[in-house]
């Protein structure tokens, strides 16, 4: 009842929905640290393809420009042949190879991936190998361009009838959208080569919201004890993401709604942001202190009496 | 600020810069590579991942800067995907791959090898009968729609065997048809197919059978059984190995996927994965092996005698490749 009154509570936009907290995965390290990893989701992994498939797209229609206009006529007996050969074994070698390669590399990742900032690792965090790269890969074949191609022939044309149709589509279907069906994201290829894809981790170091804010904010702002008791860390944790990213409007309805609950009376000309500063300081101060002490308060609904 | 300083903001800036370092060298290696890092460079790293992994632990106890812990969690991260990530240079795998991994995933599946095998000959040699029996059986499995059909003089057929001249361009027609628009893609489909429990992969070895047996089966009966048996197996030795070990690693795979044993089914199935995708690796090796024999060894030897004995070489060097070695057992 609380839990479902607190994500009604929670200003639009900066709530951490429940998808999302399904896509993250724990690891422990060597070290003992727990660290999380974000897998992808499924509409990334299909931006990705796709980027990958129009690079291999591109590749071999400038290929193709290359085979048929790079060598000059009469080089070879029988130059349309050769042609049309280096054209089939560009193609295969792409087609084979383009993600296998990409993926043995340093970012474990094609450039579609890249662009989407994901990386293949190896599930549970152990070491990705070279073999798990080529099995995630093979399957490939029959996810991608097993339907691709019967789609592009016609469904089959005209020795299939159907019903043998709709069969054979439902059973491209079970590898096509496998994804979307389990809990990791695990397409047939990651499953048999025991791979997650995630979001590659991009750290990013912003100030502290601390440190912006003036000594002279501090005089103004003076919150009583019982002021800083009333939000607990998860109400601190959405303040620091207005302060960080919230447009005037959020930080004025944030700083109205904040003033209305703490009972606080506004000086005239009262300015939202070094307001919201300031009580985001002193409230981060208080729960740091209880938190030294092994006394949490999980949010404002945490009295600490029961859990 | 001094009366308002918290504990946690001071905990940041006392080790603000060790985290930039880490962060500064594993940009470098993920753009340019481990080399670009000076020999010192190289002492700190470890150093500077275990500073960033216990103010991990420790910003986790002491501070509620939400931006804080992300950045040292994505940069910990970052940085365990480095440290504990595969180290092993290019030639390094590579070579372990050819005196390994690749024969030791090979011996791991004999059974699935020799289940596949009879599979793809068992279904040969009945459609081989067949057409014995009765030409009319050929007409079924005839893939290929050219001359060579019952209908055919011995002439015409014995004349498909050999071939007087042929150019470069030739050679290599065949080599990458062969390579690249057939076998390459049967094995790999063996391979994937296996998932499905390795029932497609069995149906699609029993086709393939089939097909070798109609054509087998057709020569024979034209009293042309010594020159095709050589004809196909100068390469064939190589190109049917490595169907059969595609099938296995897929049988593999399917096998782990019905009964995982007694892990879960998710880790049985990584395992084996990584086993058949050994395999898988060697079997294109295999095949690329096996069109150049077949776009040039067999265009330029039209002697049946020397490719039997190629035919023999290749089977006996596969076989000791694989199975005999003794040393290679660590």
């Amino acid at each position: 009842m609380a839990t479902a009154k607190a994500e009604k509570a929670r200003p639009q936009g900066y709530q951490t929905n429940a998808h999302d907290a399904r896509m993250w995965r724990e690891v422990t390290t060597p070290e003992g640290a727990v660290i999380r990893l974000r897998l992808a989701d499924a509409g990334e992994r299909a931006g990705a393809l796709f980027i990958d498939a129009g690079i291999m797209l591109v590749t071999l229609i400038v290929g193709g420009l290359i085979i048929a206009f790079g060598v000059p006529d009469g080089y070879f007996g029988d130059w349309s042949e050769v042609g049309q050969i280096l054209f089939n074994l560009f193609f295969f070698i792409l087609r084979a190879f383009y993600f296998t390669i990409f993926e043995m590399g340093r970012r474990a990742a094609t450039p579609g991936k890249r662009i989407m900032k994901l990386r293949v690792v190896a599930r549970e965090g152990r070491q990705l190998t070279a073999n798990a790269i080529f099995a995630r890969n093979v399957m490939r074949e029959l996810e991608v361009f097993l339907p691709f191609t019967f789609l592009l022939t016609g469904m089959g044309g005209d020795t299939l009838n159907g019903m043998m149709t709709l069969l054979v589509l439902v059973w491209l279907g079970v590898f096509v959208f496998m994804p979307v069906f389990n809990r990791d994201k695990l397409r047939g290829g990651d499953l048999v080569a025991g791979t997650w894809v995630i979001r590659n981790p991009k750290p990013e170091l912003a100030k502290d919201v601390t440190s912006t804010s003036a000594n002279a904010d501090d005089e103004a702002f003076v919150f009583t004890q019982e002021q800083l008791q009333t939000y607990g860390e998860h109400e601190l944790q959405v303040l620091e993401d207005v302060l960080r990213s919230g447009t005037g409007e959020v930080k004025a309805a944030v700083a109205s709604r904040i003033r209305a609950r703490i009972r606080w009376e506004a000086a005239p000309l009262e300015r939202d942001g070094p307001f919201l500063e300031a009580f985001y300081k002193q409230l981060r101060k208080t729960l740091e202190t209880r938190m030294l002490f092994g006394n949490r308060k999980k949010d404002k609904y945490d009295t600490g009496e029961s859990s | 600020m001094s009366e308002l300083d918290l504990k946690s903001y001071r905990f940041r800036a006392e080790r603000e810069d060790d985290w930039r370092a880490l962060e500064g060298l594993l940009e470098r290696i993920q753009n340019s590579g481990v080399n670009a890092l000076k020999p010192d460079e190289l002492v700190a790293l470890p150093q500077l991942y275990r500073t960033a992994v216990s103010s991990l632990s420790t910003a986790r106890a002491v501070s509620l800067d939400r931006n804080l812990i992300t950045y040292l969690e994505t940069l910990c991260t970052r940085g365990y995907l480095f440290m504990y990530g595969p180290r092993v240079s290019f030639w390094e795998r590579f070579s372990s791959f050819f005196r390994r991994d690749w024969p030791d995933a090979v011996r791991s599946m004999v059974g699935a090898t020799i289940l596949s095998a009879a599979i793809m000959f068992g279904f040969a040699l009945i459609v081989m009968l067949l057409v014995l029996s009765d030409s009319e059986w050929f007409y079924p499995f005839a893939a290929f729609l050219d001359e060579r059909t019952p209908e055919a003089s011995q002439e015409t057929l014995r004349a498909t065997l050999y071939t007087e001249d042929e150019d470069i361009a030739g050679m290599l027609s065949v080599f990458a048809s062969q390579l690249f628009t057939h076998n390459t893609m049967v094995a790999l489909l063996c391979f994937a197919l296996g998932f499905m429990v390795g029932i497609p992969t069995a149906i699609l070895l029993a086709y393939n059978g089939c097909i070798l047996g109609a054509y087998v089966g057709l020569y024979v009966s034209k009293g042309l059984g010594f020159e095709i048996i050589g004809w196909l197996m100068i390469h064939g030795v190589t190109e049917l190995f490595a169907i059969i070990l595609a099938a296995a690693a897929g049988f593999v795979i399917g096998k782990t996927l019905a009964f995982p044993g007694e892990k879960r089914r998710v880790d049985a199935m990584a395992d084996a994965g990584k086993r058949a995708g050994n395999v898988g690796m060697g079997v294109v090796v295999m095949l690329f092996l096996a069109a150049l024999l077949e776009g040039f060894g067999r265009q330029l030897i039209n002697d049946d005698l020397t490719r039997y004995m190629m035919a023999g070489v290749s089977l006996l060097g596969w076989l000791s490749y694989f199975y005999l070695r003794p040393e290679a057992k660590r």
